[in-house]
């Protein structure tokens, strides 16, 4: 038996036994032994239990491009937010919502999920409905007057990113 | 200067919960009164965050962690029901 | 006192954006636009808090980094809060002031105020 089976049998999602092992540290708020060997064994066991409702695995192919999507998507989180909040603000002007479709080149359901949360949470806009063949993304967008420059920006920024990251 | 922050802090988000009450008692739609007491449980934390600084107690982060989990499992319950017609399938 | 100030700080701003994502939620024309404030402002707010938080609690000496788990569960809740409220208000066929983003989509999708207001 290959090593990558061995490790696969024991942690069928080693990023799922990772995370809950530091939720579980934070939780206790401390990183006494005790604790770690808790934590360590509960990581290893839940995912273990999970494993028959949770057949598919995160497949990611490169990650060295994970850290430099990761600060972009933070720098602009922060500005969504504070241009976000100065539209609500700005009680004289008016606001041009508008709905555009994002035409998907992902195939993979997991960077589908993600591209649809990070969506949500950067530019001014939320991810709304995905149609049932998975090929299309309907957005609302609180403010713009340029539709297809929102849906091109999207593609690039984080579309491109994604697909290299889990191809 | 923590204290006039803290305050400060209160004053806001008092204000932000009337706000959100407001939009569950005027509606119009379903989906408006599951948003705004969406809003009011993370607000809820925010108060209980700061009730924590204030008293220099640790303690109310668990009821705001509790909050939180409770909080966004009733929001999807809701949607799921108004979608799907059932919570549990 | 210049960590008394960072803190005081993060209180502020996090409770200017808590209170700018309510003022959304009660300022906006429809639904969707609706969705925008509580999904984006008050979640930044709340991290402004849980950031005082972490501060103030780390500042006797123990670092005390469980209110990010908070923090983190908040952040990764919202979006999925938004999708769900956003699918069921399209599913309720709720009025959006905006037309539908092509013909194709129109049958599915629910009427503008402007139709509304021609058909009455």
């Amino acid at each position: 038996m290959s090593e990558r089976k061995m490790a696969n049998r024991w942690l069928p999602h080693p990023w799922l036994s990772v995370w809950l092992l530091g939720s579980w540290l934070l939780l206790m708020n401390s990183a006494a032994p005790g604790h770690l060997v808790l934590g360590t064994l509960l990581a290893v066991a839940v995912p273990g239990v999970a494993r028959m409702f949770w057949p598919e695995t995160l497949d990611i192919v490169r990650y060295r491009s994970v850290l430099p999507l990761f600060a972009v998507f933070l720098w602009d989180l922060f500005v969504a937010n504070v241009t976000v909040a100065i539209r609500i603000v700005s009680f004289w002007r008016e606001l041009r919502p508008r709905w555009i479709v994002i035409p998907l080149d992902l195939r993979n359901p997991t960077a589908i999920a993600v591209l649809a949360n990070m969506i949500s949470l950067t530019p001014g806009t939320v991810s709304s409905k995905l149609t049932a063949d998975r090929l299309e993304l309907l957005v609302h967008v609180l403010d713009t007057d340029d539709p297809e420059g929102e849906v091109e920006t999207i593609k690039r920024r984080y579309e491109q990113p994604l697909q290299e990251i889990f191809q | 200067m923590i204290t006039a922050a803290l305050y400060f802090g209160y004053g806001a988000i008092s204000l932000s919960l009337l706000l959100c009450l407001y939009r569950v008692v005027v509606g119009p739609d379903l989906p408006d009164r599951i948003m705004a007491l969406d809003t009011l449980y993370i607000n809820g934390i925010g108060l209980l965050v700061l009730v924590g600084i204030s008293l220099n107690d640790s303690v109310y982060f668990e009821a705001a962690l509790l909050i939180a989990m409770m909080g966004f499992v009733g929001t999807v319950a809701w949607c799921k029901h108004i979608i799907r017609g059932t919570i549990i399938d | 006192m210049i960590l008394d100030t960072i803190l005081s700080l993060a209180i502020v701003i996090g409770a200017v954006f808590v209170l700018i994502g309510s003022i959304g939620l009660v300022r906006l024309g429809d639904v969707y636009s609706r969705l925008h404030g509580p999904t984006k402002s008050t979640t930044l707010g709340m991290g402004g808090h849980l950031l005082a938080s972490v501060l103030h609690f780390s500042r006797a000496g123990e670092l005390s980094l469980h209110e990010l788990l908070v923090t983190g569960f908040l952040f990764l809740t919202a979006p999925v809060s938004a999708h769900m409220l956003a699918k069921a208000a399209l599913h309720l066929r709720v009025r959006s002031v905006t037309a539908a983003p092509s013909p194709d989509d129109a049958e599915s999708f629910p009427e503008t105020a402007a139709d509304a207001q021609r058909d009455a």
